[in-house]
């Protein structure tokens, strides 16, 4: 019984994992995970998706200084 | 669909997750900032083809993940990132104690295959279920339960070779099962 190999075709289910690891395994990497998710929303996403709402701005007529204006 | 407000709203809410699973995948926090603004960009050029009521987070990652695999089969051939360049990324470093195990993790994970990977973080971190992980990957369930599987085997090998016993718990994991007494 110490040569536990891996069977192919066999899942290893609790064969050489036990329990006590896959629960570690799972705590690292939501912790890793989560660090990142904890970050939130940077500025820079944010601003994208909000510019994104805006509807295009309508081209101002009648501005004081418009280049277009000076008719000769 | 149109870009409501709601919409909107809740593509706002997976940028979190989707930054945490780009840097996941490419172990780079620039790379995986890039990723996620091109995967905002395209979602938003299509959000026509979203289908109102299915599942956001899984169409967002699917557009991640298409990306991430073009744009690595473009970088494969590049020199891989230095040590150390996931954890730069991190504004909230780990405290000191478990700063080494993580490091650890870390590595483990990057020696993955791809495919394990990216399974792995999407059923055992990003929380989808193995049907949804299966649509993000274009695979069938049973490839996604064979890869997470592998990949929880192979990171086990890694990391705690002589056994759990021989391995005490680290300060996390005491205070996580312990309490916060001790």
């Amino acid at each position: 019984m110490k040569d536990l190999k891996s069977q192919p075709g066999k899942p290893a289910k609790q064969g050489g994992l036990n329990a006590e690891i896959q629960s570690r395994i799972g705590h690292q990497l939501r912790a890793m995970y989560d660090d990142v998710v904890r970050q939130g929303v940077p500025d820079r996403f944010a601003e994208l998706i909000k510019k994104l709402d805006v509807p295009e701005p309508s081209p101002q007529v009648g501005n004081a200084g418009d280049p277009n204006d000076g008719r000769e | 669909m149109p870009l409501t407000d709601q919409l909107r709203d809740d593509i706002l809410a997976s940028v979190p997750s989707l930054r945490a699973f780009a840097i996941s995948l490419s172990g780079n926090g620039d790379r995986a900032d890039d990723l996620v603004q091109e995967t905002l960009l395209r979602a938003l050029a299509n959000i026509d083809s979203f289908q109102p009521g299915s599942n956001l987070p899984a169409w967002l990652f699917t557009i991640l993940r298409n990306l991430f695999r073009s744009d690595y089969r473009k970088r494969r051939r590049e020199v891989e990132d230095a040590d150390g360049s996931y954890a730069k990324t991190l504004k909230t470093q780990p405290a000191q104690s478990a700063h080494l195990e993580f490091e650890e993790f870390r590595a483990a994970l990057e020696k993955l295959p791809q495919d394990q990977r990216e399974a792995l973080i999407l059923v055992g971190a990003s929380g989808f279920s193995y049907e949804d992980a299966a649509a993000i990957c274009g695979c069938a369930v049973g490839t996604i339960k064979s890869r997470v599987n592998r990949a929880r085997s192979k990171l086990s090998a890694l990391l705690y070779v002589d056994g759990a016993e021989d391995f005490g718990p680290d300060e996390t994991v005491r205070a996580v099962i312990g309490g916060s007494g001790g």
